[in-house]
This record gives structure tokens, sequence and C-alpha cells, in this order.
């Protein structure tokens, strides 16, 4: 059992949780996810980790409304419990002075590219981070995303916040203005797919966080198994960040589908 | 453990010279073997009660009639364990069932759990003197799951001797059948032992593996409840490598650590289109059936009501597939296993049953590929008939594609149960740690001694993928050879 210290609405369907989780709080790093199970009916879902507080012993989740389990989890308040938390899971981001890294994140996918931000600029790296939403009231943590970057560009579908425009194009223009030494990014698969070809032109080495189906989040199930390079790999233990030139995004995508149907 | 000498002189009680007395051998050998009282085929394959009944008392105390209590009984070289097979059964025979459950608990800390899932065909029961008489052997994995369940039911539960504490910290990681049995039997010497789970519940594979029909949770959380009562403390949700390190459990003070992760990762084949929705792996559909209760109104995990479903592969846990498939409606459940029945590695039981509950079995037929419709969705699988050529390896005869002669058979769900790999998450976390390359965790075979010293290990992250009490044999060990490494360096 895991208490809810904090609750903040980031957005009209995404909130902030920041949980009790001590040992969690100490042992992850940047990249890292957790599977969090609501109650004794509930999935067992993966959320990746936006923030810990080693000294408080709190990690910070984000979460948006999409299924069942997420609006169980929305639906909880300071001082409730989620019955089951376990983690970190998954192989953290490999982190190095690149030179200038681009962070590519879209939605929710925000929330875990903050740790990444940060270690990648206390590595040394210049930092220019692109976040993108449909529109103003989506675009979350953007307090958070400036302090560690060396610039930040928002983009928004309507043009209501930021620049008008895909994520794509706030991409695009910085590649062209700059050398970008690597590329990483987290959001909705299908914005991840555009942002790699997209890289894949421009020859910049890029990585994906994916954000896949999971049951136990330990390499049991299998339930999260993608191609990666033509391979199948397990994104709960071999991930959750591949080559995203070598993923097979399309097939991702129709397996994030899977359970549709029973939503 | 306990010696020959020590198992003679139990024998040489007066009360078990009597018994011999009462019936000629000959006598005995005349019983026939008694037959497992079972559920309705077609009422049992719409819920997940459990198949096998067990024996009534009369049966139970006909059946141990049967046992010659032999002077030399094999029947216990076959028990990876070791249990006092005579010795229980014996006391079964005299009307003391409480004491013969207390024997079965000297040696195994599951008792009504192997005597439900154990291939006893391939142990004890295939070493008993019955088989030489040509007659049918006694049928112990029964007479244990009896004495077992009369304890459990009796309210009379019996705790196993302790010997008092000695305050020496044990880390088990996993809770499955090897770290069950292990945490047990270093209860049993007086070790403070905790258990760390990565899953929600305890119990392992007993818990998202095994379905309901075969080896219900209620019996596993009995014996967990026991091993509690034993001191040891048991802490879900934890994963070892990653939640608390290696170097963390050396500063809590633990002195020894014993890995029982299991086999994790599920093999799959390779084959285009295994990565369509509705193929998955069977550790996958078992674990959102028996874990998660997908399938049931309260639980809110998904899971694929398969009309047409097919089954890659003929071990046990194809079975257990298949036959869970059955429950949550297939109209038709098959099994493709490349083989022939004769060299499937599924028990003979699993087999029968699935037979009865009407699953169809496609021996001899492989699948080369799925196809898939238009929103991704398996629906049709292509199989490629085989046939027998000659023995490999394993000494099985292998399968060899007859050319030409393919199939296509529709299909809305594949499960793939072809196996399962050494889950890597200890290895990559436990600095010093040495792999095999098929990625299983190298032991000293006598002592189950990693090359870490104070890191023991055993199961399915030692061997790959085998059975539950060999899994539990491997826990044993490894708690007789830490205790006499513990005893030994702290003398000095």
């Amino acid at each position: 059992m895991n208490k809810i210290i904090k609750k903040t609405n980031l957005s009209p369907n995404v909130i902030q949780l920041e949980v009790e989780a001590p040992l969690i709080a100490r042992s992850r790093k940047a990249g890292h996810f957790v599977i969090v199970r609501v109650d004794k009916n509930s999935e067992r879902i993966p959320l990746t980790i936006a923030q810990a507080d080693i000294n408080k012993g709190t990690i910070t989740l984000v979460i948006q409304t999409i299924g069942v389990s997420t609006r169980k989890i929305c639906a909880l308040n300071e001082g409730d419990f989620l019955s089951d938390l376990v983690g970190p899971l998954g192989k953290s981001t490999h982190i190095e002075k690149f030179g200038t890294v681009l962070c590519a994140c879209g939605g929710v996918g925000t929330a875990p590219m903050l740790p990444i931000i940060e270690a990648l600029k206390k590595a040394g790296n210049r930092v220019i981070t692109v976040e993108a939403a449909r529109t103003r009231e989506l675009i979350i943590l953007e307090e958070e995303v400036r302090k560690y970057s060396d610039e930040v560009i928002i983009m928004t579908d309507d043009g209501s916040y930021g620049n008008k425009g895909l994520i794509t194009n706030g991409i695009e223009d910085v590649i062209k203005k700059e050398k970008v030494d690597l590329c990483i990014t987290i959001g909705p698969a299908v914005m991840m797919k555009y942002v790699t070809l997209l890289t894949k032109k421009y020859d910049i080495p890029t990585t994906a966080s994916l954000n896949t189906i999971m049951v136990d989040g330990t390499g049991m199930c299998g339930a999260c198994r993608v191609s990666v390079g033509g391979k199948v790999r397990f994104v709960c233990v071999d991930g959750p960040e591949f080559d995203a030139h070598q993923v097979d995004f399309d097939e991702m995508i129709m397996r994030l589908n899977a359970y549709k149907d029973f939503e | 453990m306990m010696t020959k000498e020590d198992m003679l002189a139990l024998r040489n009680e007066s009360w078990r010279e009597e018994l011999r007395k009462k019936l000629k051998n000959k006598e005995r050998a005349s019983i026939s073997r008694t037959h497992m009282p079972e559920l309705n085929p077609e009422y049992r394959s719409h819920n997940y009660e459990e198949v096998n009944q067990g024996l009534s008392l009369e049966q139970a105390l006909v059946e141990s009639k049967r046992c010659l209590d032999c002077p030399d009984p094999q029947c216990i070289s076959g028990c990876p364990v070791g249990i006092n097979i005579p010795m229980f059964i014996k006391n079964i025979e005299r009307g003391e069932v409480l004491e013969a459950a207390r024997v079965l608990k000297e040696t195994s800390a599951l008792p009504a759990v192997c005597g439900r899932v154990c291939p006893q065909e391939k142990q004890c029961e295939s070493r008993c003197i019955m088989n030489k008489m040509g007659k049918d052997p006694v049928a112990i994995g029964y007479l244990e799951r009896f004495a077992a369940d009369y304890e459990r039911e009796s309210g009379s539960i019996s705790i196993p001797k302790l010997d008092s504490s000695n305050g020496i910290k044990i880390a088990v990681v996993g809770s499955g059948p090897a770290g069950l049995s292990f945490a047990g039997d270093m209860a049993k010497s007086g070790y403070d032992v905790t258990v760390y789970e990565a899953l929600h519940e305890i119990g392992g594979v007993l818990k998202y593996g095994i379905p309901e029909f075969r080896l219900p949770n209620e019996i596993v959380d009995v014996e967990i409840e026991i091993l509690r009562k034993m001191g040891v403390k048991f802490h879900t949700n934890i994963i070892i490598g990653k939640t608390i390190s290696y170097e963390d459990l050396h500063d809590a003070g633990y002195q020894g650590i014993f890995i029982a992760t299991g086999a994790g990762l599920p093999n799959f084949m390779n084959i285009p289109g295994e990565n369509l929705s509705g193929v998955l792996s069977s550790n996958e559909y078992l674990t959102r059936v028996n874990l998660m209760h997908a399938g049931r109104s309260d639980s809110d995990t998904p899971v694929f009501l398969g009309k047409r479903v097919a089954v890659i592969g003929g071990g046990n846990t194809a079975m257990d597939s298949v036959r869970t498939a059955r429950r949550l409606g297939a109209e038709k459940a098959m099994i493709v296993y490349r083989r022939s029945e004769q060299e499937m590695p599924a028990r003979v039981e699993e087999v029968k049953h699935a037979k009865e509950e009407g699953v169809e079995f496609m021996n001899l037929y492989n699948p080369i590929e799925y196809i898939g419709n238009e929103k991704g969705k398996v629906k049709q699988m292509i199989v490629q008939k085989m046939e027998l050529g000659e023995p490999d390896a394993s000494g099985r005869r292998s399968p060899i594609p007859i050319e030409g002669a393919i199939e296509t058979i529709d299909v809305d769900l594949v499960i793939v149960s072809v196996g399962v790999s050494p889950n890597p998450l200890i290895p990559n976390e436990f600095k010093g740690l040495n792999t095999s390359r098929w990625g299983t965790i190298i032991v000293n075979q006598d002592t189950m001694q990693t090359d870490l010293s104070d890191v023991y290990a055993g199961g399915d992250i030692v061997r790959g993928g085998a059975t539950v009490i060999l899994a539990m044999g491997d826990g044993r060990k490894a708690a007789e050879a830490m205790h006499v490494g513990l005893q030994t360096n702290n003398k000095k």
C-alpha cells in the first residue's frame, strides 16, 4: 500500500500524484518506470516515474485518463492508497555527454522526459526541448522543463500557445538551425513514429521510450513485445528505450489497440 | 536430512512391524489401485472447480494397504525432496492421518501442492515395487494429497518443530516452489527468513501459472500461512536487484541469499504474424486469468475470449492454457504439437483430462505463419504437417516437415506455449554471478551455491524450465548446504 501525498491537476485529464515509495525514490534513475495496481480488482499498468524526492521518500507519477485503470487512479485523492506499486523497472536512460540533445516530447510524455532532461543537462549537454500538445491547456510541466533545458520550443496544433504546428515542425526548425547529436522522443506512439521518420531523414541517432501494454512488467508475460531491427524485444526488461530507427511503430500501434474493444 | 539408518530404525518400530504382519504381501498386491474421483467433464469444462476431488477416507485406507513397506523403499529415491513415503503411508493405514501429514511436512513445505501437481508417475510411483510385480504402483500422490487435505480440513494443522532461533538473517528472492521450500527448511533450522516477491501475490507459478481447476489458490495460501506461523516474513512488490540491491541486502545484515526467481521470459517461435494481436504467450494468458482473474465480472484485466483457440506446445503449461480456454468459452480448443502424443512432455493425467473436456489434439503439426485481419487481429494459422524421423539428442524422435502438406485453419486466439528462458534481471544486477549460455545461473550441483559465496540459487532460474517438485528439491538442497556453510563460518 502506497499513500498519495499530493494530487495536482496538470490539465483537464492529466493529474500528477506524489506517492510514498521510499525504496523506489532511492533506487530509481531517469528512464525507469513502475507498475501500479490501484485496487484488488485493477489491472497492473506501467507508468513512468516523472520525479523522485529521496528525502521525502516519494515519487511523482503523471497519469492521463485513457481507460478503466487510469480513470480509477485519477479518481483517487490525497490520503488514499495505491494497492500495489512496484519498481523501478526497465533499464535506465543511458546518460553521457553527447553534445546537443533534442528532447521531443508530446502530451504526458513530457513527464517521463523530465528526469532525462535533468540528467542530460547535469552531464554537460546542451538540451533543446520541443514540447508539443494539441492545445494550450494540455501543455504540462513547462516550468520544470525550462529549468533544465537550454532552449524550449512549445508547439500546439491549434497555435493557442507557442508556435502553431506539429512537433515535427518544431524539430525540423531546430535541425536546420544547428547540429543535433542525439534525439530522444517520448509521447504517443504515432507522434514518435513521425519524429523518427524525420530524424531518420536527417540521419540523427534517435532513442524512443516505448509505453506498451504490460501485465507483470518483469519479463514474464511478453505482452509488451515489439520488433526492433526485426528482432522481438521485451519493452519491460530490454527497454523501455530503443533505437527508434529500428522500432516497428506500425506493429506497436496495432498491438497497443489489441484490447481497445474491452474499454 | 534423514539417513538410511534413521529410516530403517523407524521401519523397525513395533507398530510398523505389526502392521506389516496384518496382511500378506500377496494380499496387499491383489488390491487394485484406487481411482481418483473427478468432476464430470462436461460440467467442469465451464467452471474453475478443482477437477480431482481427492480420495475419501475409505479409499485412502484401502490404498494405503497396497504399500508393502519395503525394507529398501525405492520410492523415496524417486522423490526429489526425499519424503519418507512408507512412513506416511503406513500412518494412514493405522488411521493416524494427522501423523502422516506431519511426516510429509518434515521434508516438504507444500504437501497439498505436491500431492496435486507432482508428476508422480515419473518419480516416486515409477520406482514402486508393484511395477515389478506387474501391478499398478501405489497411488502415492493421491495419498499425499489426502493426508495434507485431511489435516487442513481437520482444523488442527501442525507447525513443524523449529530449532531455537540463531538470529542469522537470510533473504529469499522469489516466492515460488523453490523459494518456499528453501524458506521452510531454513526456518526449521532457526534462521530469520525474509522472502521477497516481485508480484503482488505470494506463490509464484503456483498462483500465476497453475490454474484453479488443478491447484486452488486457497490450498497454496494455507501452506504459505504455515510458513508465516513458522516465522517466515513475506514482502510483495519488491524486486531484488532493482528496488533493493545486492549491496543493500548486505548492508541490512543478510548473511545468505537464495535466488529462486524462476524461468521468466516466454519463448516465441519467430514465425511471421506472431506479433499480431490475439497471439500471446501462455504466461501472459495464464497470468491474466489466474493472477489477475481476467474473465470474472469484478476484474478490470481484459482477456481474449477466443471461440477457436490454438495452443502451441505439448507441455503441462499448454494443457493448462487449452483447458482454461475451454472454460472461457472456446468452442474449438486445439493443441498443436509438432511431435506425436508419445513424445508429449505433459503429464498423462493432464492429457487425459484435456481430451475428456473436448480439447482436440493436432499432433504432428507445426505452425509456420499467422494471418491477421485488417485490424491486425489473428484470424488464421498456417500449419505444416510433420512426420517422425530419427531420435534426436533428447532421445525423442524428431519431427520432420512433410513437403507440401500445409493446411490453413481459422483461429481467433493463439497461445504460444513453447517453453521459457531464464529471466535476466538478477544475473544483470548481481555483479559476479555467472550464467550459462542459456542464461541460467551456474551453481555447484551438490550445494546450489553460485560463484558469489553467499548466494545460492535453485529452481527454474538454474534449470531453465522444470517442475514444481524439482524446484522444491533444489530449495531443500540449498538450505542444507547454506546451513552447513553458515555454521562452519560462524564457528571460525
